[in-house]
């Protein structure tokens, strides 16, 4: 059997949703290789993301459970899914492109001594080999691999797969988390204040320059992100604003900041230098706010406006909230 | 105390990419090569390290053609006291052979702290810190932006998804070096001129086959020329009206 093994991400037990597209993925290669999905979680008090997992469509879910995988430890974590790997015959393994994806699964491809592809926006398996595309240069251009050597290792970029779902209830299967030295262990998680919606997970992104003139004036985008409703934007910042401490790191856009490929974007007094198109040009619809017409951010978006953002984004706003009031 | 810095020269961020006659690397000729942006980070931190301990060399490492002499003279200037270059005619985008290969080099000269970009603005592969540290029995955080080291140990701040998480490791340990983490400067004409007497070692790199062969390379597909579709606030109705029906957006 050639089965594809998709590491869930559950953190402070809930399941999250990138970890359901890479389960999408994963039923792609089943599908080529003839396996099955085996979904392989690792935490303490698993139930309800297994439960979630079961209904996925995944074959079959694996925890693997203890006091001492309540925090995320990149080599406990990595050494336990290694074998699972190996006990379930993995022929490919899957895991969301997050922060915890691209830590954990380039340890666990080293243990199984084989490769890892990262940021992957498309997976193949033909005649027994498994394929991936990947942007790289920062998106300029993409790069399609094969694999030599087994098991296939790739982390899925977020917001690029269906979610999955409409499983009947798969087999779960416990195991219990190896007691023993970490050499990393997560000691606390210090939320962003709020509620916020983390920026690679956002259905819609809101992402402010330089053209805003005030970090106060960031106030217009907050508001325009919020207008959708709770969870469903985020906002992201040029670098120009982050340098310049008006904004935090976390939300930058662009080639040495986040990369996000959200169903809608809006780039509000960004002029759309290369590194900052490198983050965002794959997001499905972009708007762009500039009052200059000749701005290269006009180049990439699908739908531009000339003019102040000062007058024009509050007046979205409230157009905004009209729509999803009426929705 | 041993530091060892991993360094990938990379074309620069502003370069326009052209494909290659194989259809499976890129032109090269014209092209500007730069350290990677993120490397910068793990240099200075390198730096930052060493004059906290008081007591430790730093050695930068690189996988790369010979032309990265000059990026490695960069890092001598920077604070580097010695600079190895394992030489590839081939651009190396396998993070499983580069690390392997990186891996048997440090193995050989073992280092309590190796530090990293957190990725190499060419493959944006984002794998070679955890990638390493397996592969070594090392500890490891990445994507650091925040770092306190204390005796066999350190506690590291990094960004998740909507969060900070707070980590404490272990030593040795692979960690990879976000923005944030420092503000790195530039050589000065003193340590420029310092960095002639410095050792700079090449050899040959021993790579194993790749994990995976690169198929193509190619220029993604042009987004569609976007449209302007009017001038200030006026134009938000038609906008919302375009979202709804056309984009299907919201
Ligand atoms: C190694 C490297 C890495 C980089 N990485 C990144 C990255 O990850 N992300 C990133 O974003 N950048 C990155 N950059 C920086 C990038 O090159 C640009 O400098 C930056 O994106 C510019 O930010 P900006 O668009 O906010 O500012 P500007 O370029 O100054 O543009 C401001 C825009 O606002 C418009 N404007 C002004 N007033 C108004 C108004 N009232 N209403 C509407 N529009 C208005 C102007 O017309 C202009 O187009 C990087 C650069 C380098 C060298
Ligand atoms: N060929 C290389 N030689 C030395 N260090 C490298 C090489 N490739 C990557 N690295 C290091 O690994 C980091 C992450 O790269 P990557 O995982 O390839 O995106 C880089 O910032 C470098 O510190």
């Amino acid at each position: 059997m050639s089965n594809i093994i998709v590491i869930a991400e559950v953190r402070e037990g809930s399941l999250k949703r990138p970890s359901l597209e890479a389960v999408t993925a994963a039923q792609q290669l089943a599908k080529g290789s003839g396996g099955h999905v085996v979904a392989v979680a690792c935490g303490h008090d698993l139930d309800a993301a297994a439960g979630e997992l079961a209904a996925s469509g995944a074959n079959k879910v694996v925890t693997i459970e203890g006091a001492t995988f309540a925090h995320y430890s990149g080599d406990a974590y990595a050494k336990a899914v290694a074998e699972q790997v190996r006990t379930h015959d993995g022929a490919a393994v899957l895991m969301a492109h997050t922060a915890m994806g691209k830590d954990l699964l380039p340890r666990v491809s080293a243990l199984l001594e084989t490769g890892v592809i990262t940021d992957v926006v498309d997976v193949t398996c033909d005649d027994g080999v498994f394929g991936a595309k990947k942007p790289v240069f920062a998106g300029k251009a993409t790069l399609t691999v094969k694999a030599t050597k087994s098991p296939f290792c790739a982390t899925v970029r977020p917001n690029n797969f269906a979610v999955a779902s409409g499983g009947d209830g798969a087999e779960i299967a416990k195991v219990d988390a190896p007691s023993g030295d970490l050499l990393s262990v997560v000691k606390e998680i210090i939320a962003a204040g709020g509620d916020k919606t983390p920026l690679q997970e956002a259905k819609v992104v809101v992402s402010g320059g330089r053209g805003l003139k005030e970090p106060e004036n960031f106030k217009i985008i907050e508001e325009l992100a919020a207008a959708f409703g709770p969870g469903v934007a985020a906002v992201g910042a040029s670098r120009a604003v982050v340098d310049a401490g008006w904004r935090p790191h976390s939300e930058q856009v662009g080639q040495t900041g986040k990369v996000v490929s959200p169903p809608l974007y809006f780039a509000i007094g960004i002029s759309g230098a290369i590194q900052h198109l490198a983050g965002m040009r794959t997001a499905r619809t972009i708007v762009a706010i500039n009052k200059d017409a000749d701005a290269p951010i006009f180049k990439v978006a699908d739908y531009g406006i000339v003019g102040d953002a000062f007058e024009i984004v509050p007046a979205l706003t409230k157009a905004i909230q009209e729509v999803v009031a009426s929705n | 105390m041993d530091i060892v810095v991993c360094i990938k020269r990379v074309p620069a961020t502003d370069t326009a990419i052209k494909i290659a006659a194989d259809g499976k690397s890129i032109e090269t000729s014209g092209v500007t090569f730069e350290m990677n942006a993120y490397d910068e980070f793990a240099l200075e931190q390198a730096r930052l390290l060493k004059e906290q301990l008081g007591e430790a060399t730093v050695t930068a490492i690189t996988i790369g053609p010979k032309e990265a002499q000059k990026e490695m003279r960069g890092t001598l200037a920077r604070g580097a006291d010695k600079a190895v270059l394992l030489t590839t005619e081939h651009w190396v985008y396998d993070g499983a052979s580069t690390a392997e290969a990186l891996s048997t080099w440090i193995k050989a000269n073992p280092a309590q702290i190796v530090l990293c970009g957190k990725q190499a603005t060419d493959a944006d592969n984002n794998q070679m810190a955890s990638n390493l540290a397996a592969r070594l029995g090392y500890g490891c955080v990445t994507e650091v932006s925040k770092l306190e080291l204390a005796e066999g140990t350190f506690t590291a701040e990094r960004d998740i998804e909507g969060a900070r998480e707070v980590v404490t490791c272990k030593t040795p340990a692979v960690i990879s070096c976000n923005k944030g983490l420092n503000e790195p400067k530039p050589a000065n004409l003193k340590s420029i001129m310092a960095a002639k007497k410095k050792p700079l070692e090449e050899m040959p790199a021993e790579l194993p086959d790749a994990a995976m062969e690169v198929v193509s390379l190619e220029l993604p597909p042009p987004r569609a020329e976007g449209k302007i579709i009017g001038e200030g606030a006026d134009a938000v109705p038609a906008l919302i009206e375009l979202l709804r029906n056309e984009a299907k957006a919201i």
